[in-house]
């Protein structure tokens, strides 16, 4: 009976002691965890898991640290994922040395805190194009530098074209391209695919046809935002393009144009190397805007090369150093091309543009706007989320485009009010 | 000593020295030793429950009586609001349909998959021949990723190229815009989600019906008691305990569920799939912005409804009669 109760009274004994190592081990992981972040290898998060350690991107971060004297530790994370897990790291204060990231997440990381401004890393940006570097900056500072960029334009099928006999030289318009449109569905295809999801990507792609009916995103509802709205509604209605644009992603979206069927998609540079693939012939025109023969402004794409606030301001002149040697021009060009994005310097560009592939591409980011810009910052992801809701409720037929609209404007007020 | 006697049942009244005088010969010591072993054993569970079920509801509590923005959520020291999260959530006009398509979905689901889920275990129970290679099939659906299922469905349910409309077509019905129209969509959701939901119960149900006696039937049928008089009399009374418990989980399970709407539909067309989990989502990382505090009170609120009906469940177990 003794003995069986000391038995227990040791196994208590062990339990107990088995939670002290495990809080010790906790408490201990913690500690080397904050310790490593003050003089260990430096830490840099990207959003392109598609690269994997043999990859040139990789090959590049390694290089670039030992250039600078350093052991870089990369981690790859989704970029739908990248936000939340800034913020969270930041507020435990283990955010990383070098962060890349989406650019309209710029103004929301700057107004927590989170990056330090160019000034501060002492980063230089001079050699970057300003259309580009406007999504980067919140109230007269800039909080990073654009590894390069890349926008929206419209892919054609030359083939379903040719049938229908359609130039794409001839679309200048939307009055042309929806006569395009009639012409395509009139051969036995599909017009057009876009991306009208619910989230971000919706207003992304609804953003050109918005910026080029000449609306801005201060007004949600004025005349010119209703007739972006409305050709994208009547395009729906008359069967141009496909009901399922309403839950497409981009990348769904170019799956349906992949299957040939039809004429035109509004899809963006990263689809480049895909293209390729499909096994029938392309091209690229701008997005048209309203009228005029002109380009529509695309929203930028792409991302930032940031310094991230550290509790030891020592660390930011090694990771100055990270940031220039990734938007090099020898190296950004490498990367651009690995990422098919179009370069952020004007010499880039130049360099791009001689290659016929890209030349449309380049002249659509020269063209293009930073959805944050205008000074929105934080704004922004408010009014988005009402833009596309209204973009939603038109397509989907639950309120006309003049009534989705001005109930988005009456919100997106009250929001950012 | 009056006490003890009192509190023991009448059958163990009669010998109460044979027990009581051993532990009263025992040093009171070890009683209190044997206390702190009992809270040794304990400590783990305890801990266990205090880090990841206690705390966690703590933070959400807290999260959700702040006003949190990115700054403050990353610096601290964001305000306390008290219910004002909740105010807003309140005046939000997401909340009355969001709250109209949690019920619905919610009782939908259920009443679909219980009823699919019960005929089937009636019909397995019959004990045919390849009846548990069938039963493992219909579990399949029960061991796919949510993601593979969910995105399975939304091809299925595509407008122009789903295999449902092709169907329709072929049967001269025209096609169903089930996931683009705002009409459809929570329909479609509640489609994919009874289809997930069904194994679960016929799992549970299937294991229920084996506990009730083959006599029981044998002997109804004897009194001249027809198939529907004998799953009347016999099998839904004596199925009640597990039908309730499937039932709770069920609902617990279905009040919760994300990510079969957010793949197929992101609770849109605007707000017409949007239930309370995928508006605390979307709230909460939905955007570029996040808005913590707001998401937190509508994750709250889902809390609570879990809750309420975890204690009518208790309730009724506890006043039902015991079967």
């Amino acid at each position: 009976m003794f003995s069986v109760i000391r038995a227990r009274r040791h196994a208590a004994a062990g339990f107990a002691a088995l939670l002290v190592i495990a809080v010790a081990a906790c408490g201990s992981t913690g500690a080397s965890g904050s310790s490593a972040t003050a003089s260990g290898p430096y830490t840099v998060w990207d959003p392109y898991p598609q690269f994997d350690n043999g990859s040139a991107w990789v090959r590049l971060l390694t290089k670039c640290g030992s250039d600078a004297g350093v052991q870089v530790k990369r981690t790859a994370f989704d970029t739908t994922d990248l936000t939340s897990k800034v913020l969270l790291a930041a507020q435990q204060g283990v955010a990383p040395d070098v962060l890349i990231v989406d650019n309209p997440v710029i103004s929301t990381l700057a107004q927590a805190g989170v990056l330090t401004d160019t000034a501060t890393a002492k980063v230089d940006t001079t050699a970057i194009e300003p259309n580009l570097l406007a999504a980067g900056q919140l109230n007269g500072k800039t909080y990073g530098v654009p590894i390069g960029a890349n926008t929206l334009a419209l892919y054609y099928n030359k083939n379903i074209l040719q049938a229908a006999g359609v130039d794409p030289a001839g679309v200048r318009d939307w009055s042309s391209l929806t006569a395009a449109l009639a012409k395509v569905k009139a051969a036995g295809k599909r017009g057009i695919t876009f991306s009208a999801i619910g989230t971000e990507e919706g207003s992304f792609q609804f953003l050109p046809w918005f910026w080029g009916a000449g609306a801005n995103l201060t007004n949600l509802s004025s005349p010119q935002a209703v007739s972006a709205l409305s050709l994208w509604t009547t395009w729906l209605a008359d069967g141009y393009a496909p009901n399922s644009v309403i839950n497409d992603t981009q990348t769904t979206s170019w799956q349906e144009f992949a299957t040939g069927q039809v004429g035109f998609a509004e899809n963006g540079t990263w689809q480049l190397s895909n293209a390729k693939q499909t096994g029938f012939p392309y091209g690229v025109i701008p997005i048209p805007a309203d009228n005029g023969g002109a380009t529509a402004p695309a929203p930028t794409g792409g991302e930032f090369v940031t310094v991230p606030v550290a509790s030891d301001s020592g660390r930011y002149r090694t990771s100055a150093k990270l940031v220039a040697c990734l938007t090099s021009a020898g190296n950004a060009y490498t990367t651009d091309t690995t990422l098919s994005y179009i370069g952020a310097t004007a010499t880039l560009q130049q360099k791009q543009a001689a290659n016929g592939d890209l030349s449309s591409w380049v002249a659509a980011v020269r063209s293009a706007k930073g959805r944050t810009s205008d000074n929105l910052g934080t704004k922004y992801p408010k009014i988005s989320q009402q833009l596309w809701t209204a973009v939603q409720a038109a397509l989907s037929g639950s309120a006309s485009p003049q009534a989705a609209l001005r109930t988005a404007q009456d919100a997106a007020a009250a929001a950012t009010r | 000593m009056n006490n003890r006697t009192r509190l023991r049942p009448a059958g163990g009244g009669e010998t109460p020295e044979v027990d009581a005088s051993p532990r009263l010969g025992r040093p009171l010591r070890r009683a209190r030793s044997g206390q702190w072993a009992a809270w040794a054993f304990l400590a783990p569970v305890v801990a266990y429950l205090a880090l990841f079920y206690a705390y966690p509801l703590y933070r959400n509590l807290d999260l959700s009586l702040r006003d949190y923005t990115v700054a403050s959520f990353v610096r601290g020291g964001a305000p306390f609001v008290g219910l004002g999260n909740y105010r807003t959530v309140l005046a939000d006009p997401t909340f009355g349909p969001a709250l109209l398509h949690t019920v619905v979905f919610t009782a939908a689901s259920l009443a679909f998959q219980f009823t699919i889920g019960l005929a089937l275990a009636v019909f397995f129970h019959q004990h045919f021949r390849l009846a548990v290679a069938l039963r493992a099939l219909f579990l399949v659906p029960w061991l796919l990723p949510l993601i593979v299922s969910a995105s399975t469905w939304s091809w299925l349910l595509n407008s122009d190229s789903g295999l449902v409309n092709y169907a329709l077509h072929l049967v001269g019905v025209g096609p169903v815009d089930w996931l683009t129209s705002p009409h459809w969509s929570l329909v479609s959701v509640i489609l994919a989600n009874v289809w997930i939901g069904i194994p679960f119960n016929l799992a549970l149900l299937y294991s229920g019906l084996q506990s009730i006696p083959d006599t029981l039937y044998e002997a109804a049928a004897l009194d001249g008691a027809g198939a529907w008089a004998r799953f009347r009399r016999i099998t839904l009374p004596l199925l009640r305990p597990v039908s309730a418990v499937t039932l709770l989980l069920g609902l617990i399970y279905t009040l919760k569920v994300f990510d079969i709407i957010w793949i197929m539909t992101r609770g849109g067309p605007v707000d017409s799939s949007t239930t309370f989990a995928t508006w605390s989502y979307r709230l909460g990382f939905g955007n570029l912005l996040p808005a913590f505090g707001s998401g937190a009170a509508v994750g709250n609120l889902l809390v609570l409804m879990a809750l309420l009906f975890g204690l009518v469940y208790i309730h009724t177990q506890r006043t039902a009669p015991a079967a």
